[in-house]
């Protein structure tokens, strides 16, 4: 995020898109609508579902699948025919605005209106709105980027609050939720192919000198390595001989499951290191037992870069290792000695070599969690990103054309398929399928269908139904809602029994490998 | 007389804009005891026991709704304020199954008191927050016992139907806060005051049990609740807060980063509840935060290495399993190289366990094949 979960109740205006807030991140969305019922902020939610925060907002609109960057240029549209937009921040902040605006030219609200299913009236509307706010929040998740055209969306998104001078503002900025407790660590620690913790690029030649002495190795690769969703397939050639997979649990969240067990099968060598025995670990030549959150000490980033305390409050069960220290002690008998006292001596190195954590220390975190960049020890931390300029100067318009997803409907699958998660389990629901309570509320996986859907298909709701994509098949319960709308169904993907994600397609954006989970197109018929 | 300042209790204090009574005295040091006051929500007044005296005013006033006006003295413990506060604490006593012995425990009328009490708990179990009660302390500190008015039987049975929140409408004050919890700060808008008089009640949509209405189980109201009406099930006489140690920690499941407090008796952890005062989150959590913690403890947890011979798992040492890790990687890198390796890590662990496999994939490795799933 840009901003902070505490400045969102500065915005007049909140813009959620692709989120279903209220059930993915239950807090942030309190925050939502606090803002709304005791300050009264104008809500814009832009959803193919009629999601909980719908009913607390000023405009739905209700896009079709994988329209995102047509509505966005639209808005921009409006906004920049109207006269509406921030003309010093375009001029003194960004760069590229007349590119941007030559190509928005064509997305007027009717023709967006043609390609979104939005009505004309509801883009201008909600152009006026946005662009009339003293400071506007976005709010963005999962459904904006999986898709072929993820990048653009976050692309497209940012144009629009440069547009309006709402970076670097209170109450304003451009907010990923991210989905999983340290997403953000794990990127900010090297978790990616590209680069070195704090971001270094691993094909720079400082940057590699730099890591070489700290670790006291020569020779670390200047290529960038493979993505998750490049791997598989090189696994599948035979080219990929071995993995090792850290608590997580591929085979349940992937896109195109069939797919993606085929390819683990065909390395030489798996190791898998978690909680539970997963359905990846089943796969596994070595299964590495490790302990949970409540187990060990350390730090996670939440999606506002605020890095917070972990604390061991409990001994683990059995012979159960923290992460770090089995990977350090396979380091250590590969050769390469990797003695760490304890997590805080882990954390000490980290500081040393990661500028952006540089003054973070877990005394410093004891009370309270600092927000990255703070490069030292007596920098508050930054809260808000870019209030003077953006790291690479001035921001960039990019002016993105609209294009249609990967995979459409036809005769023979009618229907778009969705996929997210529900308030009572978390992703693949390793751990929340463990508690009682939750698979009480929420006990087995089922399809979302509108009602006109239903009875075009003669189905009721109860009904048993086998759901068929072009690569798979899977049996769920119906549940008629008045949350889907015509000509769209929505699956779970907690479940591995019946996984959703059977279904969907893993056609990939081209810049961040992430697949289209978000659309595919499905048949349902009554279950035999 | 300076213009901009109040006497509490002789002490002459600044006031800022718009503060209550209540407000000042707690930021200067001094101690107004209240009930049905939820700090972030908009004061209500209900309960009566903040109650002060303020010269020249004709009746008592509320602490938390009376603005400090510039020239006024108040009393925040004068006789006739403790007898106030004494007879809304005796009222709220009697008012339902309060049995955490304040009272004269030689009496017979205590002892069919507990029997009633133990019958509608279906245990003979004190209180299930008993030494967590904010009725408690200030009967204790007011010395007040429960006897000066006949106790009145609950109205309605206890609500246990869901899996998380006992409600327990005998030990209900009324107070409210829970309401301003789930509407104010929440805004799940599930219950509110239902009913007159003495048939009052907070009821959730029309009367419905908590798991057929619009609840959807953060548990805010639990933790707003002063008294025991509100309880979570699993912890229900299993947490006593002088036998658990609480531990502060982050929570694991999405990127909020809810700030949680663990409580854990023998090796367990047995209740979760929200660090107050404390971002992002305030106190609040949501119902996988407070409720999804029986992983932890599951019996499904691996407890030891297991390696794979002919399809089959078996246990084995940590020696044997990371010894032959370590030695089926290095042959693997040093036959084909390190690009023909990955690492998944994850966005599950903490951020020294993720630093460690990115030093691990590039040092020793020697590839940069190192992904999570993020992008799931
Ligand atoms: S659990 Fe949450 S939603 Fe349910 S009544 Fe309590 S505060 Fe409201
Ligand atoms: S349930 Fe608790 S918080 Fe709610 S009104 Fe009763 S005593 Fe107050
Ligand atoms: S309590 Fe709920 S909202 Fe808070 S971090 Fe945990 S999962 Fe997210």
């Amino acid at each position: 995020m840009t901003n902070t979960i505490a400045d969102i109740e500065e915005a007049d205006v909140i813009l959620v898109t692709g989120s279903n807030t209220t059930e993915n991140h239950p807090v942030i969305s309190s925050v939502v609508k606090r803002a709304v019922t005791r300050r009264g902020a104008k809500l814009i939610v832009v959803d193919p579902r009629r999601i909980k925060l719908v009913d607390f907002a000023d405009k739905w609109l209700r896009q079709n699948l994988g329209t995102d960057v047509a509505w966005l240029n639209g808005l921009m549209h409006v906004i920049i025919k109207e006269d509406l937009h921030d003309k010093s921040f375009v001029e003194n902040r960004t760069e590229g605005f007349e590119e941007l605006k030559a190509m928005v030219e064509k997305f007027t609200p009717e023709y967006v209106s043609e390609i979104t299913g939005i009505p004309a009236k509801d883009i201008v509307e909600a152009a006026r709105l946005y662009a009339g706010a003293r400071a506007a929040s976005i709010l963005y998740c999962m459904g904006i980027t999986q898709h072929v055209t993820g990048t653009d969306n976050v692309k497209c998104l940012a144009s629009l609050a440069m547009l309006c001078g709402n970076l670097g503002n209170r109450g304003g900025g451009v907010n990923p939720l991210r989905g999983q407790n340290n997403v953000q660590g794990a990127c900010d620690m090297g978790g990616l192919p590209n680069v070195f913790s704090g971001y270094q690029p691993v094909n720079d030649p400082g940057a590699i000198s730099k890591m070489e002495k700290a670790w006291g190795v020569s020779g670390l690769s200047d290529k960038p390595g493979l993505t998750v969703t490049q791997m598989l397939p090189k696994a599948h050639t035979g080219e990929f001989k071995s993995m090792y997979i850290i608590g997580e649990n591929p085979l349940v969240s992937d896109a195109d499951l069939n797919h993606a067990e085929e390819c683990f099968s065909h390395l030489d060598f798996l190791v898998v290191q978690d909680i539970f025995m997963t359905e990846t670990a089943k796969m596994a030549d070595v299964v590495l037992p490790s302990c949970c959150f409540a187990e060990k000490d350390g730090t996670f980033a939440n999606t506002e870069r605020r890095v917070q305390r972990v604390r061991k409050a409990v001994e683990p069960p059995g012979e159960v290792w923290e992460d770090w220290r089995i990977t350090a002690e396979i380091a250590t008998r590969m050769g390469f000695d990797m003695g760490y006292a304890n997590a805080a001596a882990v954390f000490d190195e980290i500081t040393r070599v990661t500028p952006s954590y540089g003054g973070i220390t877990w005394d410093r975190i004891e009370k309270e969690g600092l927000h990255w960049p703070c490069p030292a020890a007596d920098h508050p931390g930054t809260p808000i990103l870019h209030t003077e300029a953006f790291p690479i100067g001035k921001g960039k318009f990019f002016p993105i054309d609209f294009l249609p997803p990967a995979e459409t409907t036809d005769d023979e699958y009618p229907l778009y398929m969705t996929t997210g998660r529900v308030l009572y389990h978390y992703h693949t629901g390793s751990m929340t399928r463990k508690t009682d309570g939750l698979n009480e509320r929420a006990p087995e996986s089922f399809v979302e269908m509108s009602r006109a859907d239903a009875d075009k298909y003669g189905l009721a709701d109860g009904d048993r139904v086998k759901v068929a994509s072009r690569r798979g098949e899977i049996e769920v319960l119906l549940s008629v809602s008045d949350k889907a709308v015509d000509g769209t169904v929505f699956i779970p993907f907690h479940y591995a029994e019946a996984a959703a994600n059977r279904l969907t397609n893993s056609a990939l954006d081209p810049v961040s490998k992430i697949p289209e989970l978000k659309v595919c197109a499905v048949r349902i018929s009554k279950a035999a | 007389m300076d213009e901009n300042t109040i006497i509490i209790n002789g002490n002459r204090l600044t006031v800022q804009p718009d503060e209550t009574i209540l407000e000042t005295a707690r930021r200067n040091g001094i101690d107004i005891p209240t009930l049905c006051h939820l700090k972030g929500a908009i004061p209500t007044g209900a309960c009566r026991i903040c109650v002060v005296e303020v010269e020249k005013a004709r009746s008592l006033m509320p602490a938390c709704t009376t603005p400090s006006q510039p020239g006024m003295v108040v009393h925040t413990e004068s006789p006739e304020v403790v007898v106030s506060r004494r007879m809304s604490l005796e009222l709220l006593l009697a008012s339902g199954n309060h049995n955490c012995a304040v009272r004269k425990s030689d009496t017979g009328s205590f002892t069919a008191f507990q029997l009633e009490v133990q019958k509608y708990d279906n245990t003979d179990d004190l209180c299930p927050v008993w030494g967590d009660c904010e009725l408690q302390d200030l009967a204790y500190r007011y010395q007040v016992s429960g006897e000066a008015f006949e106790s009145t039987a609950p109205r309605y049975p206890m609500e246990t139907v869901n899996p998380f929140i006992v409600r327990d409408f005998s030990r209900c004050v009324l107070c409210g806060r829970c309401v301003q919890a789930c509407n104010d700060i929440q805004v799940n808008n599930a219950i509110s005051f239902g009913y007159r008089g003495s048939d009052a009640k907070i009821v959730a949509g029309g009367d419905r049990a908590l798991k057929d209405s619009d609840c959807v189980f953060c548990g805010e109201c639990i933790q707003a609740c002063p008294v025991g009406a509100l309880v979570e099930k699993d912890s229900r006489y299993v947490w006593r807060p002088w036998e658990a140690r609480k531990i502060r920690t982050t929570c694991s499941y999405c990127g909020v980063g809810c700030q949680l407090t663990l409580h854990v008796r023998d090796n367990r952890v047995i209740r979760v509840t929200g660090t107050e005062d404390s971002p992002p989150n305030n106190g609040s959590l949501c119902v996988k935060g407070r409720f999804g913690y029986s992983f932890i403890h599951s019996p499904e947890r691996l407890t030891s290495p297991q390696i794979k011979e002919n399809g089959k798992f078996r246990e084995a040492s940590w020696d044997e399993a990371l010894d032959l890790v370590a030695r089926r990687f290095t042959e693997i890198r040093d036959a084909h190289g390190g690009d023909a390796m990955g690492v998944l890590t994850s966005a599950r662990v903490t951020n020294e366990d993720n630093y460690l496999a990115n030093k691990f994939t590039r040092a020793v490795l020697k590839t940069n094949n190192i992904d999570h799933c993020a992008r799931l």
